[in-house]
């Protein structure tokens, strides 16, 4: 198990191989379909949100808010992570990302953006929503939540311990690209 | 939207049909409390049936690999949201109601009580706000809108009423596929081999992007509404149970166990658990189209169900 704590460094995300389990303590930002059209199209960060040497979660969260106006995760899993495919190598690369996570994985376009900028996929598990908001500590802020309504908003989340698998690496090697390639070829067996 | 206050008279009169009356004499108020606490319990709770396949599909997996570990995060996750009373995920999915109900029900009244009940489980936090307006993209943050919730209304010459909720996720909606055969590059024809070639095609494509493992409802035949809609009330049928149809049966047999040679495993990280289990039914199409529509539902399968009684208390649970 590797221990990484944002700001991650370009040599400790070079040092991380597909199937290495991680878990992820710091800072995180969540951000999701609108949030990525919208920086792809050349929107720009709020104030107050920085990536450089951060990690992206595709991820709507549920939250509450108490009376007095403190935000708290209840529920908070991966979103799929493909959808984000045409846009996600050119915002690791304008902003400095150097971890991704989400589940599903992501395809060629990420995996070469990952290689060239020094980033990496990391999949938390589809659906476990209650495992992983037990590592969401603290709502820090939300950005975008009037404009792209709360799950697609931008939450600032400290986390402690978040457990992911890394599935895509910066050396061009993908686990999702690897079981689809064995999968094909057993099923011809077996048509 | 109704009140629920003090106007139970009132409404009880508004809810039961004029002409023959077969409908249940329900009342707003005990009828909009059980929607709520079945919208709970189905958000929170996986049924029964789902959490034995998933603890066989744990015990299945090869020890200390990263399939293992993610059916034993998946295994404490069904614990915590129980015990919390938290949604088991994130996205709360779709509300997909079915109901049975006697012959002269007012479904009218029944909706409007329902999108109460929904908008006030999001207030809970039993739902994410999670219904957008697909053209403005605005969240109004009730989970009620056009089609959402969303209906399907099955009358019988009974005195039952039974309300059945499915919570459908949306990466594993995205994942459902819908073939025209005959497909050529798939080689399948218009029979019982060619809907299981486009079938293991659609989990193929699916990886664990659906979530996985997962479970297949399907619908042969139909046009292309009807087909989808079909396959989807294929995952109220338990796990474990059979199909009435031998053939059929055979086919659901053999997917399961073809798919799950497939090894794309829990979360697509490799694996003996692709699939948890496979429903289909078939439905009469017309001569010039022969559709095999293939629903995926995640291993976060929310579907509960209640007997409701006379003024709309909770009897007994369905699953």
């Amino acid at each position: 198990m590797t221990e990484l704590t944002t700001p991650i460094t370009e040599e400790q995300v070079r040092s991380l191989k597909v199937g290495d389990q991680v878990t992820i303590s710091g800072v995180v930002f969540t951000g999701r379909d609108a949030v990525h059209k919208y920086l792809h199209e050349g929107g720009e960060l709020p104030e107050g949100v920085n990536l450089e040497g951060g990690i992206i979660y595709h991820c709507g969260p549920v939250v509450q808010q108490d009376d007095n106006g403190e935000w708290h995760v209840t529920a908070a899993g991966p979103t799929t992570s493909i959808r984000e495919e045409p846009y996600q190598a050119d915002i690791m690369k304008k902003f400095g990302v150097r971890g991704v996570i989400g589940k599903g994985g992501m395809g060629p376009k990420t995996l070469a953006g990952c290689a060239e900028n020094g980033c990496v996929y990391l999949h938390g598990i589809g659906g476990a929503a209650q495992v992983l908001a037990e590592h969401i500590t603290k709502v820090r802020n939300v950005y975008f939540k009037e404009e792209f309504g709360s799950p697609e908003a931008i939450w600032e989340l400290e986390v402690q311990g978040f457990p992911a698998v890394v599935t895509m690496d910066s050396h061009n090697e993908s686990l999702h690209a690897d079981v689809a390639a064995a999968s094909q070829a057993a099923l011809e067996e077996n048509l | 939207m109704p009140r629920v206050n003090g106007q139970s008279t009132v409404v009880h009169r508004a809810l039961t049909a004029r002409g023959p009356i077969r409908s249940v004499g329900l009342c707003m108020e005990p009828l909009f409390e059980s929607l709520i606490e079945i919208v709970r319990r189905t958000s929170a709770e996986i049924p029964d049936d789902v959490q034995r396949g998933i603890l066989a599909a744990l015990e299945n997996e090869k020890k200390d690999t990263i399939a293992e570990n993610a059916m034993k995060i998946i295994e404490r996750n069904i614990a915590l949201a129980k015990e919390k009373s938290q949604p088991l995920c994130q996205d709360t999915g779709s509300v997909l109601f079915y109901v049975d109900c006697p012959v002269g029900f007012d479904q009218v009244t029944f909706e409007e009580t329902a999108r109460a009940a929904v908008t006030e489980a999001t207030k809970r936090g039993y739902l994410r706000q999670n219904s957008v307006d697909s053209l403005t993209g605005k969240n109004d943050g009730t989970n009620v809108g056009p089609g959402a919730p969303a209906f399907h209304f099955h009358q019988h010459r009974g005195d039952q009423l039974e309300v059945r909720l499915m919570l459908k996720g949306g990466g594993c909606e995205n994942v459902g596929a819908q073939y025209s055969l005959p497909n050529t590059p798939l080689k399948a024809n218009r029979d019982l081999d060619g809907c299981r070639r486009v079938i293991l095609d659609a989990v193929q494509q699916a990886q664990g992007k659906g979530c996985g493992p997962g479970i297949l409802g399907i619908c042969i035949g139909g046009d292309r509404a009807t087909g989808y809609e079909r396959s989807k009330t294929q995952f109220l049928r338990m796990l474990d149970d059979h199909n009435d149809n031998a053939e059929l049966d055979a086919l659901e047999q053999d997917i399961l166990s073809t798919a799950n040679k497939l090894g794309i495993g829990p979360m697509g990280f490799g694996g003996n658990t692709t699939l948890l289990g496979v429903k289909i039914c078939a439905a009469n199409r017309v001569p010039a189209s022969y559709f095999v529509s293939i629903s995926y539902m995640c291993w976060a399968f929310r579907r509960h169900g209640a007997k409701l009684d006379g003024v709309g208390e909770i009897q007994e649970w369905l699953y």
